[in-house]
């Protein structure tokens, strides 16, 4: 009886170890994945990240040129999304405030994904409630679906609702960019603001 | 007997102190017909906003399911019970018809999940003012609670009040 059961044991050890191999070497998606320093790609994880042109919450046209040399904490989203977005914009305020005077390293982002209602005052109200470092970026339809494009987000205005108050179904992910542009990690939501400044910290 | 007297004292100083404290008794809370619904709160949202959420909790006391069915506020044009749905990394915001509690069970419409959509907001929801949004139940029928509006990032948890 005991060997039969040693027996069961390995089989479920052999089957767990081949799942696990199998799920290493295909079916891994490449968030949440930390891809250090290196530029080079995993396979089949897509590339995030790129050159973008926008429109700051004060009116400024700004690129990723601008940027260079810090790191940024880039979150999409929509200025009228009353749970999801303020939540995040809340964790991400919550992890600058907790890297103190290492602060001024990292610049947080909210990239609209709904550039028809989120003109520069509309991000300019909302920014404003969370935190002073905050940039709002928007732009045109072209731009906005441009950097949609680069960072591999999906915002998708509800059909079906109410056309004056339609709601943006959109990715959860922060993503944490390092100093030239490239992608350290992404962040799920609901990853609390001390996981995030942490994560922040190994790049300082 | 002789304390009688000062009465009237102890009772202006009771009411000091219930002043005083009032955030703490403040009834962001009503109770009909065996559903109560507390904690009401929802989001500072600027000027310009057209959308904000609500945020309370349900508690069906009594032996017999109920349903949220509707809600409505002056603030807004339309009020819609949602919930947020995560799938695959990409967030939803569902339009619910209902929402059913359960006898004896509570519900909490809180951050990330279930909320009431308020949706064509008639003013900015000022941080520190108060709304009233009523809430029918199938069961229970229409219950007003003053809902409290705190700050934008607000997550409800009391370490941040």
């Amino acid at each position: 009886m005991n060997k039969m059961f040693a027996k069961l044991i390995a089989f479920f050890l052999l089957v767990s170890a081949v799942v696990i191999g199998l799920w290493f070497a295909g079916g891994l998606p490449g968030f949440g994945q930390d891809k250090g320093k290196s530029s080079s790609v995993l396979v089949g994880a897509p590339q995030i990240g790129g050159p973008f042109s926008l429109v700051n919450h004060k009116g400024e046209r700004v690129t990723d040129e601008d940027y260079k040399g810090k790191l940024l904490l880039i979150f999409f989203g929509f200025a009228n999304c009353p749970d999801v977005c303020p939540t995040e914009m809340q964790t991400i305020s919550l992890a600058i405030e907790e890297l103190g005077d290492q602060a001024g390293e990292v610049v947080p982002i909210f990239i609209t994904v709904d550039p028809a209602r989120d003109t520069p005052e509309a991000m300019a109200d909302f920014v404003a409630a969370f935190h002073p470092s905050l940039v709002g970026l928007t732009g045109s339809e072209e731009e906005i679906s441009d950097v949609k494009k680069k960072y591999r987000v999906y915002g998708q205005k509800q059909e079906g609702g109410d056309p004056d108050y339609y709601l943006v179904d959109h990715t959860s992910f922060t993503y944490l960019m390092g100093r030239d542009g490239e992608l350290i990690t992404v962040f799920s939501f609901g990853v609390p603001a001390e996981e995030i400044a942490a994560k922040i910290r190994e790049q300082l | 007997m002789k304390y009688i007297k000062a009465l009237p004292l102890v009772l202006l100083a009771i009411m000091v102190v219930v002043n005083a404290e009032s955030d703490k008794f403040a009834s962001h809370a009503a109770e009909v017909n065996g559903m109560a619904v507390t904690e009401a709160w929802a989001r500072e949202r600027p000027a310009n906003a057209m959308m904000g959420g609500a945020f309370l909790t349900l508690k069906n006391s009594e032996g017999e399911t109920d349903r949220l069915v509707a809600a409505s506020s002056p603030v807004a044009d339309k009020v819609e019970i949602h919930n947020s749905v995560m799938k695959e990394g990409v967030m939803s915001m569902m339009h619910m018809e209902e929402l059913v509690i359960e006898p004896g069970e509570t519900v909490m419409l809180k951050p990330g999940g279930f909320h009431i959509m308020l949706m064509g907001l008639k003013k900015p929801l000022t941080k520190g003012s108060e709304f009233p949004l009523t809430l029918t139940f199938a069961r229970a029928g229409a219950i007003t609670v003053p809902v409290h509006v705190k700050d934008a990032g607000n997550m409800g948890m009391h370490k941040h009040e």
